[in-house]
């Protein structure tokens, strides 16, 4: 079978400053990928390039078949392939929860209002909100706002899920039902490339996790070798940071 | 309320012999002269009042009502029958008395409408398109020659029909050249935004006079003369890309409020970008500049009365003519306070429809 996603060499420059330094990954289908790193070594990049919300100044990325440059055409593709979940959930705050969720089916998708909104509440329910289909996001708290950001990207039947820092805006107390929702969607056979600093999310869920510094991927492992016997220096004292707090 | 501390919590009771006059004396006197600036305005206000009392006379009680003659009006107050005789021509100007019905029902129309469009049921592209259909109608209506209707050339158009259809027609035009000034303006091609700027900046740098004049002047001698465009059109053109520029700046300002997440999340979703501009950004811009929406909105009705200068008849060019007529002796006072009165009601009501929209938007945003 080939690749969920596959990249190659990948570059991106900003101005003068190279944010992503010839990264290769691949992702299986079904395949869980869980992204660390110190802030600014270039995370969001490399997940925004997957989906093309930031394009690449060099190197290859194939998703789900087919490969991204200037044609169009294949942007559309890839967005239908890939959904994503943003750090400030990006929720639409003049729209209902519902809507937030139906709207996008039917501006993208041609979806017809009744499907659209009997999908929308398949989903909600799915993310364990149900009574709040009615309210507006600004009613609602940080946790639940991105449990309705994930329903707004499963409406949309994504076969690849991206999660840029999903729970790192949340209060401490709402990190745990976020994480809920994206253990269960693992355990349902998602594709997933997950930006996070909750290692036990990794621990439970990764296949693998990558860690990325300035720009590069430094070391890639299945999860246990990756927190019980990381190889490069770089990786040991970025574990022995995060892994101090908690 | 009281400024003796209360021995118990409870309040004290109505009987008590000795509260009632002072709880009720003393708020009035301290709110009046309570201190330097409460009093500074009392005195003030009171001044204003005596000094009105001339004119509400004038207005109210020495004011003719009804005159047998128009020479019956030469001594006292306000010279109400004279409104009454003439509001026919400020209300319609010249428009044929035979086919006024048409006229009457063009504002009927406009009335209804807007009182349509405060429903929250009615929104976005439905709402659009109905006060398309509406407008047409209210062209045909006026302008006649189909449907059995007989032509009435724009030049007899007057009064306050002209000034409705101005004032929707322009800003109803100019929103969407607004939208794409705005956006270009903002945009990352450098060609349109060039352009949106130099639109906006050079409109915005002239008078509307000017360009009044422009537009119903010069341009009939510049243009080949087979080209004939209605003066009523070129006006309403002058209009359109006065309220254009000003509307840009304003919904510029409501799309800087935006959060760069809205259009990432709409791309990410898939939506294409003239939908993701009229579902997603273009209604949220609106929510964050209603008042200054309804500014350059209010701003917009009274700038009509402009037309005036390049002889469109309308309400207050109207009001005009009606008083010079000679058999009345000089109402032209009153013909402007006429004029007025529905100039305010219409402004009045533009304001109270943004409040209106303003507490929904609150509501949504807070729990
Ligand atoms: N639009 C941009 N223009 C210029 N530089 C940018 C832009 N976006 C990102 N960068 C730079 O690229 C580098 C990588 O940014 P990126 O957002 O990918 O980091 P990150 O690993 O996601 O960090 P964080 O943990 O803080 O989110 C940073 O140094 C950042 O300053
Ligand atoms: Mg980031």
């Amino acid at each position: 079978m080939s690749p969920a996603i596959a990249i190659r060499e990948l570059d991106k420059v900003y101005g003068e400053f190279h944010a992503l330094r010839g990264v290769d990954l691949e992702v299986s289908e079904r395949e869980r990928v869980v992204i660390c790193g110190p802030s600014g070594s270039g995370k969001s990049t490399l997940i925004r390039c997957i989906n093309q919300l930031e394009r690449h100044d060099g190197g290859a990325i194939v998703v789900g078949g087919v490969a991204l440059g200037d044609d169009l055409r294949n942007l559309d593709a890839v967005r239908r392939e890939t959904g994503m979940v943003f750090q400030h959930f990006n929720l639409f705050p003049h729209l209902t929860v519902l809507e937030n969720c139906a709207l996008p089916q039917i501006l993208s998708r041609g979806a017809r209002r009744a499907t659209a909104e009997e999908k929308a509440q398949g989903y909600l329910a799915r993310v364990r909100i149900t009574e709040q289909a009615g309210k507006y996001p600004g009613q609602l708290s940080g946790g639940q706002q991105q449990r309705v950001a994930i329903a707004r990207a499963l409406c949309m039947e994504p076969r690849i899920m991206l999660f840029d820092e999903p729970t790192s805006a949340l209060d401490p107390e709402m990190i745990s039902e976020v994480l809920d929702v994206m253990v269960d969607l693992a355990e349902a056979g998602m594709t997933m490339v997950v930006v996070t600093h909750e290692m036990g999310f990794a621990r439970k869920v990764a296949d693998r996790v990558v860690y990325m510094e300035a720009g590069r991927i430094v070391e890639t492992a299945p999860p246990d070798r990756f927190f019980s016997a990381p190889r490069d220096d770089r990786t040991r004292r970025f574990l022995s940071k995060i892994l101090k707090g908690s | 309320m009281t400024d003796r501390a209360a021995p118990t919590p409870s309040a004290p009771t109505p009987s008590d012999p000795r509260l009632p006059p002072r709880t009720r004396r003393r708020p009035l006197i301290k709110l009046l002269f309570g201190d330097l600036v409460s009093a500074a305005l009392t005195v003030l206000a009171a001044l204003a009042i005596v000094m009105l009392l001339p004119a509400l006379n004038w207005a109210l009680l020495d004011a003719h009502w009804h005159v047998a003659a128009p020479g019956d009006c030469r001594h006292g107050g306000a010279c109400w029958a004279f409104v009454a005789a003439k509001s026919r021509l400020i209300l319609f100007g010249l428009y044929p008395p035979s086919e006024q019905w048409r006229a009457m029902i063009v504002i009927a129309l406009i009335v209804a409408m807007i009182l349509a469009s405060l429903s929250p049921r009615l929104r976005g592209g439905r709402l659009i398109a109905i006060w398309g259909g509406a407008i047409v109608a209210m062209l045909v209506l006026m302008g006649g020659g189909v449907l059995g209707l007989p032509p009435v050339p724009t030049s007899k158009w007057g009064g306050l029909p002209v000034t409705l259809l101005l004032a929707v027609l322009s800003l109803g035009l100019a929103f969407p050249l607004a939208v794409l000034l705005a956006l270009g303006r903002r945009g990352r091609l450098p060609l349109a935004r060039a352009i949106s700027v130099t639109i906006i900046e050079l409109v915005r740098g002239l008078p509307l006079v000017g360009l009044l004049f422009v537009a119903a002047i010069l341009l009939p001698l510049l243009l080949p003369p087979d080209w004939t465009v209605d003066k009523l059109g070129r006006t309403l053109a002058a209009l359109t890309i006065f309220a254009a520029a000003y509307l840009a700046e304003v919904l510029r300002g409501g799309l800087q409020g935006l959060d760069g997440g809205q259009q990432e999340a709409a791309e990410a979703l898939g939506i294409p970008y003239w939908k993701t501009v009229w579902h997603i950004i273009l209604p949220q811009a609106i929510q964050n500049v209603i008042p200054p929406l309804t500014n350059t909105a209010i701003v917009m009705v009274k700038n009509t009365s402009l037309v005036l200068i390049v002889g469109v008849f309308d309400m207050l060019s109207a009001a005009r003519s009606a008083a010079t007529d000679p058999a009345w002796p000089a109402p032209s006072t009153e013909a402007y306070l006429f004029v007025a009165l529905i100039y305010f009601v219409i402004c009045f009501g533009i304001s109270v429809y943004s409040a209106h929209l303003e507490t929904g938007v609150k509501s949504r945003r807070h729990g």
